[in-house]
């Protein structure tokens, strides 16, 4: 072995270039079948783009950092499901790019948080979490409340993630700031034309300031649709063993 | 006292030595064309971050671009026949200076933890702890890590090859451009400039900054070796540059993504869901096992010896430790992922091989240790040694934690808490911190041609002092960690969930105050070790410690000396 070995030692360009192909092949094995595995992503209906108001509000959850001490996958372990919900699909976040599944749980899971909690719940406890929960360590967001929502680049968010594979059509792309505007407004004009973009979307001023459309806006809408696309009561897990 | 022999620090900026040639006209275009972009930029920038990076980027350009007339017009000539040490030297500093901030940063959002009401501050949302997380991580990782690594893989290379660093001007602006990156990426995550993957936090004109200087390294790193002059390339030099070549390989591919604009900061991952999750905790791993072990393994290899002054244990195990590292390392992200919608296969794969990665790790922990073979004796009068030491042991004992907790059925409760934190940590400041430390402590009188450190007495505090750090830290975060797991799946005796999630979060808070108490201790043994590192660089030498050996240097030529009968 000391002898053969001794090529290796000697060539430096070949030493690296062995080592490039030792450390490739895990990587390649494990991840490459994930694009074309079919059995990876169950069949599900119900999952869409997010909104423009849901994603600019997802972005604020990424710049915040708030996948530090909060995760998006429920486990399917029983005081998990019985805690938080049904076990997180792959399905539900085939359109995260990046994925927020977290690795630490500082704060509770939030994969399944849409619903669970008031809007007004939602921004008092963003602005101060220890008014609502008193034993809570996390930080306060009183900015977001008070801070208008840029919009200025909210279509090129959308087209960005159309060229990476997330399905929005022309007419999403074309729309995405009326969208975003449509969102916060019950009896603007839009109403229809954007439920018809975003099945099953709510539509309300989330932060009860109809005057501008804030961060928190923006936050509470991605917070509320959070787990709530897949209709569970219809998904059928063993349609999906292959 | 020595003081006055040697410059502290050279007296011109450093970087400005060695003759023009490709290096130089490389050097100017990168500079060149980087101002032109920044430039560019910082004029359309679609979001104020990104004009504010621009504006960072510029400024650094032509700082570089000032450093690099005035190195043309001193006319320097460089003794090609002579070691690059003033580079190391730098590296040094800089390695210095980011832990101090990196293990800071980790104490004050370690205190934020556990007195929420008093440490944030609602109108400075800058300095929540989500900011602040990341830059702990990437200060003490790359900052820290990443110039420990620069300083000693350049200083290891040289040596072992016996060859002057390859490249003239391009170790310097590997340094610097390795460090603009700590800069903006940290400043960035004060701004919220982040893509949120975790240690792969920032966007991607940094990310392709970093491709750059990191190629040069690699260009660097590879050039000296080709140009060696011994035979063989040390073991050492492997696991360096396994290092380089895959950190490259990973930073590329976890780092794809689609800007919004040319002009602006965010981005947007090219993968999305369990697609991105498997590549960012392939990347995220092998941070762990290329940036945190195989680099430090290089300084194990090449520091314990010198010190202890004995060869390597086992060269036939440094093959196999190598190979099977290197190749079984690669396989273990998935580990990261149990019980998530990650397909069970992959999990099974990732988990298979992070329990086989136990024997290599255990394997290059017995050649570190066995090296002490005939020298064991050392350890109870070098203090510097002695920390290289209990730094294996950690190493040993987080490999062994590490492959546990990647058990399905253990993760099934560790995952998610703070015991993932302390095993970190176990890691990290135990090995890599340890490892570190020793490196920069034998560096420093050797680059600055001290005849030792200014204090052994201080390393031996520093030792002690963050020891008793490392273990209030590690202790508190397993029973925090294993009881908020056990706290999350109670049942009462009607079937129902014993704990609500806050009750959980409030059952931390002592442990959280203990892991602070553990973290402020680490961070006073590194002031310690910058203090007396200062000291030794100045040249000066705590006399009364030294009284034994200094005795003979004083005593007049001529003066009865033992020696061996004729």
């Amino acid at each position: 072995m000391l002898e053969k070995h001794k090529f290796l030692e000697k060539n430096g360009l070949i030493l690296t270039v062995a080592t490039l192909l030792v450390v490739a092949v895990g990587g390649i094995v494990e991840i490459a079948p994930l694009f074309y595995l079919e059995s990876t992503i169950e069949k599900v209906k119900g999952v869409r783009p997010y909104s423009p108001l849901e994603l600019a509000g997802r972005d604020i959850y990424i710049r915040e950092g708030c996948y530090v001490c909060h995760s998006q996958m429920v486990r399917p372990l029983r005081d998990e499901v019985e805690r938080y919900g049904h076990y997180s699909l792959a399905a539900e976040s085939m359109y995260d790019h990046p994925f927020q599944w977290g690795s630490k749980r500082s704060g509770p899971d939030l994969a399944r948080v849409g619903g669970k909690y008031s809007d007004a719940w939602h921004q008092e406890h963003l602005i101060n979490p220890r008014a609502v929960v008193p034993e809570s360590i996390m930080p306060p967001y009183k900015f977001l409340n008070e801070k208008a929502l840029d919009t200025s680049t909210i279509r090129a968010k959308l087209v960005a993630n159309r060229r990476v594979g997330v399905p929005y059509t022309d007419e999403m792309i074309d729309n995405a700031m009326r969208d975003l505007r449509a969102q916060v407004e019950p009896l603007g004009d839009d109403y229809d034309a954007f439920l018809a973009r975003y099945p099953k979307a709510q539509i309300r001023d989330f932060d009860g300031n109809p005057r501008e459309i804030t961060e928190m806006d923006a936050m509470i809408a991605y917070l509320q649709v959070l787990g709530t696309m897949v209709d569970f009561s219809t998904y059928e897990p063993e349609a999906n063993y292959r | 006292m020595t003081a006055a022999q040697k410059p502290f620090f050279p007296s011109s900026l450093p970087g400005l030595r060695g003759g023009a040639g490709g290096d130089v006209i490389f050097v100017a275009v990168a500079l060149l064309l980087g101002s032109l972009w920044a430039l560019t930029t910082a004029a359309r920038a679609v979001d104020p971050l990104m004009g504010a990076h621009a504006l960072m980027f510029l400024v650094a350009f032509a700082l570089g671009g000032f450093a690099l007339i005035q190195h043309l017009s001193a006319h320097k000539t460089v003794d090609e026949t002579a070691y690059e040490t003033g580079l190391i030297k730098a590296g040094v500093f800089a390695s210095t200076f980011w832990g101090i901030a990196g293990f800071l940063v980790g104490v004050i959002i370690a205190a934020q933890l556990a007195f929420p009401s008093l440490l944030y501050f609602e109108d400075f949302g800058w300095t929540n702890f989500g900011r602040l997380r990341p830059l702990h991580t990437s200060a003490v990782i790359f900052a820290f890590g990443g110039n420990v690594l620069l300083a000693t893989s350049f200083y290891v290379v040289q040596r072992t090859s016996r060859a002057r660093l390859w490249g003239g001007l391009l170790p310097w602006f590997v340094f610097w451009g390795y460090n603009l990156f700590i800069v903006i990426a940290a400043t960035g995550y004060l701004m919220g400039i982040t893509q949120s993957k975790e240690y792969a936090e920032p966007e991607w004109y940094a990310d392709l900054w970093l491709t750059i200087v990191w190629v040069a390294y690699l260009l660097v790193f590879l050039g000296t070796i080709l140009k060696r002059k011994e035979p063989h390339i040390y073991v050492a030099n492997w696991f360096y540059l396994a290092f380089i070549v895959t950190v490259a390989m990973l930073h590329v591919v976890n780092n794809l993504a689609m800007p919004i604009s040319p002009f602006g900061s965010r981005s947007y991952s090219l993968f999305a869901g369990v697609q991105d999750a498997l590549t960012q905790w392939w990347y995220g791993h092998n941070a762990v096992g290329f940036f945190l072990t195989a680099g430090f393994l290089g300084i194990m290899y090449y520091f314990i010896p010198k010190k202890a002054e004995r060869p390597v244990f086992s060269y036939r195990l440094s093959i196999i430790h190598f190979w099977a590292l290197i190749f079984i390392y690669i396989w273990a992200g998935p580990h990261h992922l149990h019980y998530t919608a990650l397909p069970e296969w992959a999990q099974t794969l990732g988990m298979t091989f992070s329990i086989m990665l136990w024997m290599p790790s255990w394997g290059g922990m017995i050649n570190g240790l066995m090296t002490l073979s005939g020298a064991w004796d050392k350890l109870r009068t070098d203090p510097v040694l002695r920390m290289m030491v209990v730094s294996v042991a950690f190493y040993g004992m987080s490999t062994f934690e590490g492959p546990l907790m990647s058990i399905r059925a253990v993760n099934s409760l560790s995952h998610y808490t703070d015991w993932t934190i302390g095993h970190v940590h176990s890691g990290a400041l135990g090995w890599v911190g340890y490892i570190s430390f020793g490196a920069i402590y034998c560096l420093t009188p050797w680059l600055w041609g001290r005849r030792d450190l200014y204090s052994k007495k201080l390393v031996e505090w520093h030792f002690w002092v963050s020891t008793l750090g490392i273990l209030l830290y590690i202790t508190s975060m397993w029973v925090s960690g294993i009881m908020q797991g056990l706290m999350w799946r109670a049942y009462n005796e009607f079937g129902f969930l014993e704990f609500s999630f806050v009750e959980t979060v409030e059952a931390m808070h002592p442990y959280y105050i203990i892991r602070m108490v553990g973290g402020l201790l680490f961070l006073a043994g590194a002031f310690i070790m910058a203090y007396n590192l200062w000291r030794t660089a100045r040249g000066d030498i705590r006399e009364s410690e030294y009284a034994e050996d200094r005795a003979p240097v004083g005593a007049p030529a001529g003066a009865p000396v033992a020696a061996p009968a004729e």
